[in-house]
């Protein structure tokens, strides 16, 4: 226990003596965090409406009025035919075009019915489809608003009224959902970094040779390693967390000792990873990309950016052995939803297993080696 | 003064190349044993061994008295190293160095911190304790680290190329510094390939090919082979077949 | 210029020589394309619902039926009350419920008026709008054909979707996707080499040759240029033939382009290892530095007009920010030059900014 002591202790002069490596390791994951939970937004919004109007009747302006009076689009241009209009999505200065053909209104008080175009710039398919959504929403209520004056509106056919609301995040606030995620996966590649390269580091500059000399233990040594780092990545995730708090409002519905508890579990997970990588590497260089390979893998899959459902099959089947996917998970299940311990068992066994077969696979393939 | 080290027919084998071919020799405590050969003769492999770094294939080594095949921790208790690659760590100074391969190696509190100021007086680094031990030229790095190889005591140093790049002076104050420790009853093996080196051992053997060509005092190689300095016996040993010209 | 090119192919060889490193240096960007391309979509289909049915009636049901047989949902709940709805939401089971009141049917029938209430969980708030979206289409859908028999129709929109009638989000994925792993790959790779020469201390044999910075810089990043070029090949065609990305452009340009943008990436690689002391620092800078950012600021997987305009702008430094736009309008747009002057002229500018600074920086660290 002595031995471990002063492994760790070594560890921690070295670690806060490099006064370069410092801020890249405390500051960095906190400011990336609050940085990029601000980018992470599907919200769709300021689309750049381009109209061609061929009526050019109160009808069509009070149409295109609705657009722009909807908080989602504004009014970017006037284009006198549909392909100058088209131009301006090409050159992504517009994003929908609308065209109200002419005779519109005439066609509508005597008729009752009408006809309108949407072109949309679909690059962005996502965004393409919330737009025209939008869009849709929009036309469907002005062609309510027409039934209505045309005196219709009682005598309404039957219809079936949505009402839609959200929970756990009433305000659609993507921060909440953001912050904590983006740091915990920031924390994971800087702890699982932090311990591959350390590792082959030693082994590169030979102080594993000598360490391997003297009656320290395999497990001593190991032990030496990752206590250190994962005493650190509590410490960043703590401050994460509450500058977050204190920065975002993030609401904290779940028990703050649980989100503490979680993160020292999981962590080791990450911490063997790191650790399994560098005994299959020779060079720094070799256990920085292998690192990175499967840090990137495990981040985008992980449910974060891109929703889980949406993922094939047999890639929700490989996100069982993805850390990543299991602390995203919990982040919001619990600081979210405020999910108790009940509903995130199956979660916390599957990381405490993955961080035990992790772990013992590293301590495994690794040899006293020189 | 028995026996430190006894070897007996060690062998290694990596696949179908034998590294260490059956090597025998003893060692005898306070000893200056010089373990000489050329690059991949197998020195370096025979060191592992006897510091519980690799298995042997076969064949037997005792240090201190611990079978190395069997008891490799207890041996690794009993012994110290330096290597030429890396003893020290840069980043830290020269005080926590020596406190933290104390404290590994078990010495208590009280321990820790009489041989701690005991090294600095030695070294007379009272100025440098504080300083890292990057900013130390090589010289003084490889004699601290020679002073923290001996702070458990150990019965039997193992220092593999010491002096590699250090000036004729430091050397010749490292070897003071190793006639000292045998004099205190340590028991010292060294590999080198300065061959002036090779003169200040008692005994030294030298590997080839992963045998044990020869093994004796100096004085005693140089006669055997006729040979003005312990360079020409290497020569005579390594290239056999070649003629060996003298520079007069 | 012999000195030059004897450097450039000492380079080479260094790198030929390094099995494993290859190994990664080609087939991890072709891994992680093929995995990403596959993996990363927005498209939702069978998300999970739950359905509350209070009335059970005929139209509640059919209405329920004509959901689950979308194919964007199914069915993995039935619920009886709100608690085990909020349950099933805390668990994670259910991304989005649909509750009919007790008297559905009859309120359609009497008063020719019914709601339906579709709850989400915004705590992915995309997915829940999404959804949402979804099911809204559906009732409506639903309510003009089920229930407005003999009624006129409506005002109709004829939508046209351009680029990607199909609304494949691999269109705006995949090549987010390229740009994001070559830019990595490419930067990580440069900022090890000068590095790492601090590092083993062998940066004074450079410094003392007759080899100028800017040779010396533009050596380093030469071997690893031929190869990260050809890296970028594969990826492209990757992209065109595994994922059915259209190559409406140019194939020079498309090449004209990646060259340079691996010429940037590979600078800015050189660049932070001339600022770096040790390796590690140079692969955190890189590997950690760069890789949220871009994966967050570049336009990739969220847009950039929804950001606030600090983050616009510090996502308009990110090389691969220039570079998505340039390869959806070579690839899907078709266009030339002439539309995509701009991001080519702002590639241009960066590589010699990176560059510049490079041997900057090089010259101070002499002494």
């Amino acid at each position: 226990m002595r031995t471990i002591r002063f492994l760790i202790q070594k560890e921690f002069i070295q670690i806060f003596r490099n006064k370069t490596m410092l801020p890249l390791i405390l500051v960095m994951p906190i400011v990336q965090t609050l940085l990029l939970s601000f980018a992470a937004s599907y919200e769709v919004k300021n689309l750049a409406l381009s109209v061609v109007d061929h009526d050019k009747t109160s009808t069509s302006r009070r149409l295109i009025e609705r657009f722009t009076a909807s908080g989602y689009f504004k009014m970017q241009s006037y284009a006198r035919s549909h392909r100058e209009a088209e131009a301006e999505l090409a050159a992504e200065t517009a994003d929908l075009v609308l065209e109200i053909p002419l005779h519109f209104e005439r066609d509508w008080v005597r008729e009752g019915n009408g006809q309108l175009g949407v072109t949309i710039n679909a690059l962005n398919a996502q965004k393409a489809g919330i737009s025209n959504a939008y869009a849709n929403g929009i036309i469907r209520e002005f062609n309510q608003e027409l039934l209505e004056r045309a005196g219709f509106g009682h005598a309404a056919p039957r219809s079936i009224q949505v009402v839609s609301s959200n929970w756990y995040n009433p305000r659609l606030d993507y921060k909440t959902f953001m912050v904590p995620g983006i740091l915990g996966v920031i924390v994971s590649m800087v702890v699982a970094f932090l311990t591959a390269i350390n590792i082959v580091r030693e082994r590169e500059q030979g102080t594993i040779e000598q360490m391997n000399v003297t009656p320290v233990t395999k497990w001593q040594f190991i032990a030496g390693k990752l206590l250190p780092f994962w005493l650190l990545s509590l410490v960043i995730v703590g401050v994460g967390l509450t500058v977050g708090y204190l920065a975002f409002h993030i609401p904290i519905e779940g028990s703050l000792w649980l989100v503490f508890g979680y993160t020292a579990l999981y962590t080791p997970c990450m911490l063997g990873f790191g650790f399994l990588v560098s005994n299959f590497a020779d060079t720094q260089q070799q256990a920085i990309f292998s690192a990175w390979f499967f840090l990137l893998i495990f981040t985008l899959m992980s449910g974060l950016f891109t929703p889980l459902d949406s993922m094939p099959v047999w890639a929700q089947w490989l996100n069982k052995i993805n850390p990543i996917h299991y602390f995203v998970e919990f982040m919001r299940l619990v600081l979210l939803k405020g999910a108790h311990f009940f509903e995130i068992q199956r979660n916390f066994w599957s990381v405490v297993m993955y961080a035990v077969v992790v772990n013992s696979l590293a301590i495994w393939t690794y040899k006293k080696r020189v | 003064m028995g026996n430190v080290i006894q070897v007996q027919a060690l062998t290694r084998t990596f696949g179908d190349f034998t590294a260490v071919n059956k090597i025998s020799f003893e060692v005898r405590q306070g000893e200056i044993f010089g373990f000489l050969g050329a690059n991949g003769a197998g020195k370096t492999t025979a060191l592992k061994m006897l510091t519980g770094l690799l298995m042997p294939s076969s064949g037997t080594a005792l240090v201190a008295g611990y079978d190395v095949a069997r008891y490799p921790e207890e041996v690794k208790r009993t012994i110290g190293y330096m290597s030429q690659r890396f003893s020290l760590y840069e980043d830290l100074t020269v005080r926590e160095n020596i406190r933290f391969f104390g404290g590994i190696y078990g010495l208590s509190t009280s321990q820790l911190r009489e041989k701690t100021a005991q090294v600095i007086e030695q070294l007379g680094l009272e100025q440098q304790a504080g300083l890292l031990v990057r900013s130390l030229p090589l010289g003084w790095r490889q004699k601290l680290a020679f002073a923290v190889a001996q702070i458990h005591e150990p019965k039997v140093v193992f220092l593999d190329e010491p002096t590699s790049g250090v000036d004729p002076l430091t050397r010749r104050q490292f070897w003071e510094g190793i006639y000292e420790a045998s004099a205190r009853g340590i028991t010292l093996m060294v590999t080198t390939h300065y061959m002036e080196e090779a003169e200040y051992c008692h005994r030294i053997s030298i590997m080839v090919d992963g045998r044990i060509d020869a093994l004796d005092t100096p004085a005693a190689l140089r006669q055997q082979f006729k040979a003005v300095d312990m360079d020409e016996v290497f020569r005579k040993l390594a290239r056999p077949d070649q003629p060996v010209g003298h520079v007069d | 210029m012999n000195r030059f090119f004897a450097f450039i192919s000492k380079e080479f060889r260094h790198i030929l020589r390094d099995r494993r490193t290859l190994m990664i240096l080609f087939g991890m960007p072709i891994a992680q394309v093929l995995l990403f391309g596959f993996v990363l979509t927005n498209d939702l289909k069978d998300a999970p619902i739950a359905v509350m049915d209070q009335s059970g009636d005929v139209e509640s049901t059919a209405l329920t039926n004509r959901l689950l047989s979308s194919g964007y949902f199914r069915q993995t709940d039935t619920v009886a009350t709100i608690d085990a709805l909020e349950g099933a939401f805390r668990r994670g089971n259910i991304k989005l419920a649909v509750v009919f009141p007790p008297s559905f049917g009859q309120d359609l029938a009497r008063s020719g008026q019914a709601n339906v209430q579709l709850i989400g969980d915004a705590s992915d708030p995309n997915v829940a709008t999404t959804l949402i979206n979804y099911a809204q289409a559906i009732v409506l859908a639903y309510q003009n054909e089920r229930l407005q028999q003999g009624f006129s129709a409506p005002i109709r929109v004829e939508t046209r979707m351009l680029y990607n009638p199909e609304l494949k989000s691999v269109f705006g994925f995949v090549p987010g996707v390229m740009t994001l792993i070559l830019m990595l790959v490419a930067a990580m790779m440069t900022s090890i080499t000068i590095a790492r020469e601090k590092e083993m201390g062998t940066m004074e044999v450079l410094l003392v040759s007759p080899l100028r910075p800017i040779q010396i810089i533009l050596g380093k990043a030469s071997p690893y240029l031929a190869l990260t070029v050809f890296n970028a090949l594969i990826v492209v065609l990757l992209g065109i033939y595994v994922f059915g990305m259209p190559m409406n452009g140019s194939i020079l340009l498309l090449a004209f382009e990646s060259i340079l943008y691996m010429l940037v990436a590979l600078s800015l690689g050189i660049f932070i290892s001339t600022k770096a002391a040790d390796q590690q620092q140079a692969m955190f800078i890189s590997a950690l530095g760069l890789m949220m950012p871009t994966v967050l600021l570049s336009g990739f997987i969220f847009p950039r007009e929804s950001m606030p305009l600090p983050l616009q702008v510090i996502g308009a430094l990110i090389p691969a920010t220039w570079y998505n736009k340039i390869i959806k309008g070579v690839m899907i747009k078709g266009v030339g030059l002439e539309s995509l002057w701009l991001p080519t002229g702002i590639l241009v500018l960066m590589a010699l900014v990176f560059i510049g600074l490079s041997v900057r920086n090089f010259k101070d660290r002499l002494e």
